[in-house]
């Protein structure tokens, strides 16, 4: 039956319907109609410092419990600055929506106090959005926002809504259906497709599993594991797929890319055949495209029809859900295998010799400072297997990556495509709000923290205590390892002084949070431990490290995955391998 | 490289140009020409547009489309199945006065064109027909000077019997 109410209680009751339990904002005049009945609804609204924070929450929230997150923020300053998150979310197919007030529909396009037009800066980079002017549009375009946001190849929608519409009284109705005549559901794949694999897989001596972040966006790690264990091929997950895969299991080779290890990179380069599962063929994956796997015969499985053959032509295209695609690999697969299956020792050889000889390491510090990946090797170590772990973006991300065990999906969570510096904070604000009994730690930056660490703010008011590994090295480090590769040790402005100043203990007590700092090697589990004992209150920890460590291996921008290079000229020794 | 016409019907809704314009460029896809117009059905519009692709970037170019939420159907229409029309307006100079237009005259019937507007220094030629023909008499009418020109840009639609 149809109520009479506003435009807002219309556009919270729809939130409600749509299932949102909690959403990350700031309000402001064009939204303020909507914060009314927020005050009445059983949704959880989070005060953000800054809408970027609302929006990388919601990010956090998403990846960690696979549910669509929520932001929401007025007109004008406040939408344009969810245009980062939004642009994130996108690119690393994250399902999120973005609420904006817009200003009143006969103010459009005047240049009005807190206009922008947030539905066309938004329009490349979100999935779709909508501007309503109509109260009457409202729970049809929330309906839509979450269908399209969550299913398919998920990603962000903004749903822009004028003040007028959120004022005006309307007879609520939540929509029976979803028509969308042009939104297709690719997620059946087709069988033939899925014979025409088997059939591959079953003439490949040399396979590789590459495994991108579309397997736990489809809670598809079970299958994963049950597909990979019948190949007996190795397996490699991507920056977006740590912990898609146990990083324990004796298939996995590591990542691959530009710092993956010298196992995963060079079994790419030298395999027959590639299963790619929701992977998009990156060029932080692919180093130079052209001499990329030159040998391997592609299978692509992925959701989204338009990735296939984007990048890399596809010798066998699956489009579907990769969780339904593997699930029904797995019968054709062994019937395939009844009837031959390839011997894989010879391949197995070689790749166990790259990954004994070339296993990802580093050297101490000489000069007694801490090293930044023992701080986080040891982190993973002492840590509880369920913790979440965010990341920034630089040095201290591949670290991450590269020295955490990761067993479990939804346990790393950070921003691979876009590469926003300043993400880990909010995002382990949102996926403590998302996941309050696990453990979320955020390795940041000292560059990244600067960005967003308002939001530790946000996590003392509201019982969030999220803790912070803080790996300062005083720099911004990959920026810094870069100019002392490529840029004759010119360090142009990367240099931020912040030993001290900030004094991020200081800075840590000063927002409500506990503050901590470690400098020397012998102090790290007790100054870890110290934090986990810490439960009632959000922990930041200002471990001062080695600022000159680098990253490797690396494959430098642009060159080729053979070139993949394990320290400072020093290339793999490939002459004593059988290739 | 060949010019491909692709009729794409969307919802008739505002934004859906610019989300489709906006594609093409954030792509790095060229348009060649673009029209757009109702339909049959008053809620979806029809955008013919021209691009000059090929292969494997043309596949690109429909799936990116039709990841568009807007975008109901995209359909290649070849040369040799599809009707292709496009209608110009061209002004141009009669220097050489009435000979000149003798001239002219001679050309638009070779090519069934015809004047909307003459003066006794410009005619104004209006041409319904496909690209290639336009071209054509473009090409021949050069010789006068072209003093403006419009173009519609390629509207396009299968034939009823497949060739």
């Amino acid at each position: 039956m149809a109520e009479e109410m506003t435009g807002a209680q219309s556009l919270i009751r729809s939130l409600e319907h749509a299932g949102v339990d909690v959403m990350f904002g700031i309000p402001g005049g064009a939204i303020l109609p909507a914060y009314d009945p927020i005050y009445d609804s059983k949704i959880r609204h989070i005060l953000v410092r800054h809408e970027q924070g609302a929006g990388h929450a919601a990010t956090g929230y998403a990846q960690a419990t696979g549910r669509v997150g929520t932001c929401i923020a007025t007109s004008g300053p406040g939408a344009t600055n969810l245009v980062t998150p939004i642009a994130d979310a996108q690119m690393d197919s994250v399902p999120m929506v973005a609420i904006t007030g817009q200003v009143p529909s006969s103010a459009i396009g005047t240049d009005a106090f807190q206009e922008a037009d947030i539905r066309g800066i938004t329009m490349p980079i979100t999935k779709h959005n909508y501007l309503i002017t109509k109260a009457i549009d409202i729970p049809r375009a929330i309906a839509q926002a979450y269908h399209i946001a969550a299913s398919g190849r998920p990603g962000a929608v903004l749903v822009d809504v004028a003040k007028d519409a959120l004022q005006e009284r309307v007879n609520f109705q939540w929509p029976k259906d979803i028509d969308l005549p042009g939104y297709r559901d690719h997620s059946q794949p087709v069988s033939q497709s899925i014979k025409d694999a088997a059939a591959l897989i079953a003439q490949s001596v040399r396979p590789v599993l590459y495994v991108g972040g579309g397997v736990i966006k489809a809670n598809g790690h079970k299958e994963l594991l049950a597909l990979a264990e019948l190949v007996g091929a190795p397996v490699v997950t991507t920056l977006m797929a740590r912990g898609a895969f146990p990083d324990s299991h004796r298939l996995h080779v590591g990542m691959p890319g530009m710092h993956g290890t010298v196992a995963a990179v060079t079994s790419l380069q030298k395999a027959d055949l590639l299963i790619t599962l929701g992977a998009r063929f990156d060029d932080r994956v692919t180093g130079k495209l052209s001499t990329f796997a030159p040998n391997a015969k592609v299978i692509h499985a992925d959701i989204d029809p338009a990735e296939i053959g984007k990048n890399r032509h596809a010798d066998v295209p699956v489009v579907g859900d990769v969780r339904l695609t593997m699930a029904q690999l797995l019968p054709a697969l062994k019937a395939e295998f009844a009837k031959s299956q390839p011997d894989l020792t010879a391949w197995w050889k070689q790749v166990e010799g790259w990954r004994t000889t070339y296993p990802v390491g580093y050297d101490m510090p000489n000069d007694g400072s801490l090293s930044p990946q023992y701080v986080i090797e040891r982190l993973g170590k002492i840590s509880d297997p369920d913790t979440i772990y965010t990341a920034g973006v630089g040095q201290h991300q591949m670290w991450a990556s590269q020295f955490i065990s990761y067993e479990k999906p939804r346990t790393w969570l950070n921003s691979g495509g876009l590469g926003t510096m300043g993400y880990a904070v909010p995002a382990a604000m949102g996926a403590k709000v998302g996941a309050p009994n696990t453990a979320v730690w955020a390795i940041d930056g000292d560059g990244c923290f600067q960005m967003t660490n308002q939001e530790l703010v946000t996590c003392a008011i509201n019982n969030i205590p999220i803790k912070v590994a803080l790996i300062n090295n005083e720099s911004l480090g990959m920026v810094r390892q870069w100019q002392t590769l490529f840029y004759n040790q010119r360090y142009s402005n990367t240099d931020l002084h912040s030993k001290r100043v900030p004094d991020f203990a200081k800075l840590a007590e000063a927002m409500g949070c506990v503050g901590l700092r470690c400098e020397r090697p012998e102090d790290v589990d007790k100054t870890i431990e110290a934090a986990m004992a810490i439960n009632d209150q959000p922990v930041v920890v200002d471990f001062n490290v080695f600022r000159d460590a680098m990253v490797w291996p690396m494959v430098a921008a642009g060159t080729s995955n053979d070139d993949i290079m394990i320290a400072r000229e020093l290339a793999p020794d490939w002459d004593s391998q059988e290739l | 490289m060949q010019t491909h016409i692709l009729s794409v019907l969307v919802e008739n809704q505002a934004g859906v140009l610019a989300r489709v314009s906006s594609l093409f460029s954030r792509r790095g896809y060229n348009i060649e020409a673009l029209s757009v117009g109702p339909t049959e059905n008053a809620e979806i519009s029809r955008i013919t547009i021209a691009v000059n692709v090929e292969g494997h970037a043309l596949d690109q170019v429909i799936q990116q489309l039709d990841k568009l939420v807007n975008v109901i159907d995209i359909i290649e229409l070849p040369e040799r199945t599809s009707h292709q029309v496009e209608l110009i307006l061209v002004r141009i100079g009669l220097k050489n006065g009435e000979s000149d237009r003798k001239s002219v005259d001679a050309v638009l019937e070779k090519f069934g064109a015809h004047v909307v507007e003459a003066t006794n220094s410009s005619v104004t030629i209006q041409q319904t027909a496909s690209p290639a023909q336009t071209q054509m008499l473009l090409n021949e009418l050069a010789q006068f000077g072209i003093m403006e020109l419009t173009q519609s840009g390629v509207v396009a639609m299968g034939r009823s019997i497949q060739p």
